[in-house]
């Protein structure tokens, strides 16, 4: 092996190649890439990256977070918004060992991430040297792949394959670990983007039998339903899924990461699945004859007991990820491939349909839901401000905003209430359900579509998990607009041991500082609003204010997230209250 | 149900594929019965044989999972009917005359003798090398070691050969979309 990789790129001409150090070739191959922005975060073994960098910094714009972890979460931010790779460095030893959170949340949510972390020279590998970590072991579970390089002329070949591999089929986060006499070290730079790896097919051929069967299945069907997830919109194949949708007339339920794939008022939109979902969706599960799958891989948090999920369904699941066919429910007609192409395959030969009957069982769950839950939460009464009515009330402030959450009770009011025009609008973490991750994702949400407004719904536990990256949006002008839920409560924690432990709050209150005071040490505009009658008002000063603005919401301390199905429950046991 | 399965991996010959395959089995909470490692009949492409008892279902996802690795090839994976399975194993044991008659009877080949001890060498199925380990054993086994199992299929089709095939022309279409 002579490159390290013997990796086949598109055939280059010769020419005659400029001969710059490790470091720039880094820098140089990310602009080959089309990156325009960067998070990091400078050190010791990465300092001659940040050297080449101070000579690129205006046509790469780089976002120095507060903590590592951050660079990750802003990074997936920015692709989740943007569709490109975010792009992100971090020195050895604890600037690396800080991101690992990060990859792992970019790794169960499929976010194309790229991280160049800095190595100790590659003499002193394995000597425990100042801030040495095996970071290659390290982050072997938490990244879809991973390199070390030691030699400069090896740089360009691994970042290439860093991006292909982090872009390409299902989604994930890569690293690529350099060392520090790699980046020094002098190379001829050359870069070849690549296009084929021979162990690594990432889109698998799409077998004609399995889309007629399919077809027959839908064909037949009586009491279909559709599950979107983010696969839709990974492969860009939303319009795909509409003509889907409207040709086959099946009604749609969406995941928590599939949201805005459909736009919330689609008359086929019959809302979230999930422990958290809607009504409908949940309660419907039973009665399905057929669950078409398209882009998701049945979570538990979705399936509830998998062994009661569509009893009486047939599954068609729609994929890009072979790992994912009937690993947690058995798929009677998988069908592996790009759903970009996969999905026009079925919608070309099934017929025109129309199930509005069916569609108005889903109607009526979602009235019931309405009269019973939502109603009752987004109304302006009792004596305290609500989650619901404070969400319901910045979605209609701000028409068409990127919606960005944290975890807890907060996620959930705000990814249901929330109202969605466009695709790419909800960035929130699933798969790990990571605390800490809302603030820096919409920094990065934020920075990928400055011409959006960027709404981030937060718990007072999750803000001080990553409050440091108000820092962040100070120094580079970010204009995020905090919705903080305040409640004085691990909320989300709060509710389960109010309903299974016997309300024995153990350790779930939160005693909070000041956040006026920290909005302002962070020189961000702030508004604390407790009353009903002040919350449209404060909205709109929100709105109005140019830059940053903290929207504290004193809210209602012990309310529940409802409808929800109890842990490990069939999900058709969804619960009203 | 458990079954017994052998499990081959073919790789990129690269450092580090081992303890990515590793992870998989730690992940998923799989228990690696034997392992072995070696060049493949290709140049460049490394082979792990793994043996597990796992249920089928189990089994399958692992292999899934496995495939999933960037720098793996290609897994494949077999009921023992359908390979040839060998597995090597050495026995240092105290010298006596009975042992020594042992040896005779069960075609084991003698690899060092010395006053005090000798040095058997044993290949065949798992179940026969446990079976003279059982004999043995009386008589005073210092050490012991065995291989991984390492395994052919009987098939006359070269499967990785097919895979290889498949990708080239592959890649020879990319290659010429991108032209
Ligand atoms: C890093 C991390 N630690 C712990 C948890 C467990 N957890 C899930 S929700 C939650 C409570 C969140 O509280 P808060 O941020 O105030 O939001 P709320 O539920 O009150 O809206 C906790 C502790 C987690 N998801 N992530
Ligand atoms: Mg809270």
């Amino acid at each position: 092996m002579n490159s390290g990789f013997s990796d086949i790129t598109a055939a280059q001409p010769a020419k005659e190649l400029p001969r710059i150090t490790g470091s720039e070739a880094v820098i140089r191959s990310f602009i080959a890439e089309g990156v325009e922005t960067i998070f990091g975060y400078p050190g010791g073994a990465i300092i001659p990256v940040y050297n080449a960098l101070y000579d690129y910094r205006d046509r790469l714009n780089h976002i120095l977070v507060r903590h590592e972890q951050c660079a990750i979460h802003a990074a997936q931010g920015y692709a989740r918004v943007t569709g490109k790779t975010g792009v992100c460095i971090v020195t050895s030893g604890p600037g690396a060992t800080n991101t690992v959170t990060g990859l792992a949340d970019a790794l169960l949510d499929s976010t194309p991430i790229v991280l160049i972390s800095g190595q100790v020279a590659s003499s002193q590998l394995g000597t425990d040297a100042f801030q040495e970590i095996n970071f290659i072991e390290i982050t072997q579970s938490v990244t879809k792949w991973n390199c070390q390089v030691k030699r400069a002329e090896d740089i360009p070949a691994a970042i290439a394959r860093a991006f292909y591999i982090a872009s390409s089929g299902r989604p994930g986060p890569v690293v690529v670990d350099i060392t520090k006499d790699a980046q020094n070290g002098l190379t001829n730079f050359d870069y070849n983007p690549i296009k084929f790896i021979r162990s690594y097919q990432p889109y698998a051929d799409i077998c004609s039998d399995q889309i007629l069967e399919a077809v027959r299945l839908i064909n037949l069907s009586r009491k279909p339903m559709a599950l979107v997830g983010q696969g839709v919109i990974l492969a860009n194949a939303e319009q795909e899924l509409k003509e889907f949708l409207e040709k086959s007339g099946i009604p749609a339920a969406s995941t928590l990461l599939g949201l805005s794939a459909l736009p919330s008022d689609h008359p086929q939109y019959v809302g979230m699945l999930g422990m958290h979902g809607n009504y409908g969706p949940n309660i419907k599960n039973r009665d399905c004859d057929l669950l078409i799958a398209i882009g998701m891989r049945f979570d538990d948090r979705v399936t509830g007991d998998p062994s009661k999920f569509g009893i009486n369904a047939k599954i068609i699941h729609l994929e890009i990820d072979p790992a994912e066919i009937n690993k947690i429910v058995y798929a009677d007609v998988p069908v592996l491939g790009n759903i970009k192409e996969s999905l026009p395959m079925i919608t070309e030969r099934i017929s025109q349909n129309d199930h509005s009957e069916w569609i108005d069982e889903f109607r009526v769950c979602a009235n019931i839901e309405r009269e019973d839950i939502i109603d009752p939460a987004i109304e302006r009464r009792g004596a305290h401000l609500r989650m619901g009515e404070v969400v319901d009330a910045v979605s209609k402030e701000f028409d068409d905003a990127i919606l960005v959450t944290d975890v807890g009770q907060q996620q959930m009011f705000a990814s249901k209430y929330f109202k969605f025009k466009r695709s790419r609008s909800i960035i929130t973490s699933g798969g790990l359900g990571t605390m800490g991750f809302g603030l820096p994702a919409a920094i990065g949400a934020k920075i990928g579509a400055p011409e959006r407004d960027v709404c981030l719904f937060v718990g007072d536990g999750g803000l001080q998990m990553t409050s440091q990256e108000l820092g962040t949006i100070y120094q580079s002008q970010v204009g995020v607009k905090i919705i903080l839920m305040n409640n004085g409560y691990l909320g989300m924690v709060r509710q389960w041991q109010e309903l299974f432990y016997d309300k024995r709050y153990s350790f779930t209150e939160l005693v909070n500082p000041d956040f006026e005071l920290l909005a302002k040490a962070n020189r961000i505009a702030y508004r604390c609003v407790e009353r009903h009658e002040d919350l449209d008002d404060a909205i709109r000063e929100m709105h109005s204010t140019e830059g940053a603005f903290l929207l504290e919401c004193r809210v209602e301390k012990e309310e529940n997230v409802f409808p929800m199905v109890p842990a490990g429950a069939p999900v058709h046991d969804i619960r009203l209250e | 149900m458990e079954r017994e399965f052998i499990i081959t991996i073919f790789s990129e010959n690269k450092v580090g594929i081992l303890s990515q395959v590793t992870t998989v089995f730690t992940h998923r909470n799989v228990n690696i019965e034997s392992i072995a490692a070696s060049p493949s009949a290709i140049e460049g492409i490394h082979k792990y044989t793994i043996a597990v008892k796992n249920d089928p279902e189990r089994v399958a996802n692992l292999v899934k999972q496995i495939e999933k690795k960037v720098d793996v090839l290609k897994v494949f994976c077999y009921s023992p009917s359908e390979v040839v399975m060998q597995q090597l194993a050495l026995y240092k044991v105290k010298r006596s005359r009975n042992v020594e008659e042992l040896v005779r009877r069960h075609n084991v080949r003698i690899l060092e003798i010395h006053d005090e001890y000798i040095v058997l060498e044993k290949t065949g199925h798992k179940a026969e090398l446990d079976e003279l380990y059982q004999i043995l054993a009386p008589y005073g086994i210092y050490q012991f070691v065995s291989s991984g199992q390492v395994a052919i299929i009987k098939s006359r089709r070269e499967l990785l050969d097919e895979y290889l095939k498949y990708v080239n022309e592959k890649r020879d279409r990319i290659l010429s979309e991108t032209k």
